[in-house]
């Protein structure tokens, strides 16, 4: 139970996946301009992580039991891919007010990084099935911490009086380095609670 | 052993994707939604995709349903895309083209720098909405254009710019969307027929005479001269300020002539080709 929880702290704030693994930044530039878009892409990051994770991790079984590992990358981003791609049409069939929801996110997902990223580093680190239910779920909670807290860091941008040279990207990124470097102070505090993975 | 391994990797992910793909196609066909074609035929290709709503539905994809569907068979609501995009759906439908009159939309307000009165000096928030709430702004005037450009950075077309304190807009780049009539906190932005000779009241100041000739030498001051001296009754004066009514005023341009503070201007936009 113990390792769980650590699993959630690190994926939420120590070992965030935007702000300290650098991993998804594309979305987090370029849809965290307003919160409820914000919300939308994250949700999609949450369920899509999950799912993904879920279909990876008995496929990696069967690629590490034929002495395949080297092919982990290019499958898991094949079955990612079609993943997106049925949940999509399972949404546009059956749950038409989520599908019109996320709308663009959806499609986007399929190229994310993050997705990829969280399945590839729970091979990695050798969890099992639980752990990297987990990971993954805590994985897509940090994406959408980072987005939420983003939008409104944006939003006080957005009426301030930025010098000419730094308006629109370069503060942004500026922006997000500081929100980053806010993230990075609580390193250590996994280990200082006393758990582990 | 090499080629083994290539092979065997080939073989691997080329099952994986095959797999995925069939996968792919029968769920298609099991997930299969109804679309409506012709919606989606107007939606993209037909329609500009401003999604403004000026149509009167909820943006684009809502009128190209209602059309598609029948629920309306008005080819020329679309401002944006005015005459050319009511012929086309009409060709596409079969319907008969209804003819889309070009409009432009005006900033009803002189109130520049030099004729409109300052009560104080604003720092805060360049926004009208902002400025609108905190005590009305710069301005004395609490009717005029404020000035920060609200209604500039709604403007998707670039057609509104600050000219001395006051929004103007080019009728040659409006698409009449409607967005920045909207968006302006004091309602000074109406739409005129682009082709049409229409005389406009530039002020809105709803203050007594004496009074709003104290805030802004532009200002109507309710003298009711203009609706004396109108032939076809379009000018009307309420509350201490003149309105003219488009669909009567005939162009003739008399209560411009007559003004005396000369805040009604002759909308000729005739110049636009």
């Amino acid at each position: 139970m113990k390792s769980y929880f650590a699993l959630l702290i690190m994926g939420l704030i120590t070992n965030n996946f935007v702000l300290s693994k650098f991993l998804g930044i594309c979305p987090f530039l370029g849809v965290s301009k307003k919160l409820d878009t914000a919300v939308g892409m994250s949700t999609a990051v949450v369920i899509v992580m999950c799912i993904a994770t879920a279909v990876t991790y008995p496929i990696n079984v069967l690629l590490v039991r034929k002495d395949m590992e080297y092919l982990q990358t290019v499958v898991f981003i094949l079955v990612i891919a079609a993943l997106v791609q049925m949940i999509e049409m399972f949404l546009k069939k059956y749950v038409k007010s989520l599908y019109k929801a996320l709308g663009i996110y959806l499609p986007l997902i399929t190229t994310n990084c993050a997705v990829l990223g969280v399945v590839l580093l729970n091979v990695q680190n050798g969890y099992n099935f639980g752990q990297s239910m987990m990971n993954s779920f805590a994985g897509g909670m940090g994406f959408m911490l980072a987005m939420v807290m983003f939008s409104g860091v944006r939003k006080k941008l957005e009426s301030c009086d930025v010098p000419e040279f730094f308006k629109g990207l370069p503060i942004t990124l500026i922006a997000a380095s500081l929100t980053s470097l806010s993230f990075v102070g609580f390193a250590g505090i996994v280990e200082g609670m006393g758990l582990s993975v | 052993m090499n080629t083994q391994m290539i092979l065997t990797a080939f073989l691997t992910v080329g099952i994986i994707g095959l797999i995925c793909g069939i996968l792919l196609s029968i769920l298609s066909e099991v997930f299969k939604v109804p679309t409506d074609e012709k919606a989606d035929h107007i939606e993209s290709e037909i329609l500009p995709g401003a999604n403004c709503g000026s149509c009167g539905y909820s943006g684009c994809s809502g009128y190209a349903a209602a059309l598609s569907s029948g629920k309306t068979t008005n080819t020329a609501l679309c401002n944006p895309g005015g005459q050319e995009v009511s012929q086309k759906i009409a060709e596409y439908l079969g319907l008969s083209a209804g003819s889309v009159e070009r409009k432009s939309a005006v900033v009803l307000c002189d109130g520049s720098c030099d004729k409109a009165e300052t009560k104080m000096e604003y720092e805060g928030l360049k926004s009208c909405s902002a400025a609108s709430a905190l005590q009305g702004g710069e301005k004395m005037c609490s009717y005029g254009c404020l000035g920060y450009g609200d209604c500039i950075n709604v403007c998707e077309y670039g057609a509104i710019k600050l000219c001395d304190g006051v929004a103007r807009i080019d009728p040659r780049y409006c698409k009449a969307c409607s967005k920045c009539v909207n968006v302006c906190p004091r309602g000074l932005i109406e739409l005129f027929p682009v082709y049409k000779k229409k005389a406009g009241v530039m002020c809105k100041n709803k203050d007594k005479g004496a009074q709003a000739r104290k805030e802004c030498s532009a200002a109507c001051i309710g003298c009711m001269k203009c609706q004396k001296v109108c032939e076809t009754g379009a000018v009307t004066v309420v509350n201490f300020n003149a309105h003219v009514d488009t669909d009567k005023c005939t162009g003739c341009g008399k209560c411009v002539e007559n003004c005396p503070v000369k805040c009604i201007e002759m909308i000729d936009y005739s110049f636009v080709g």
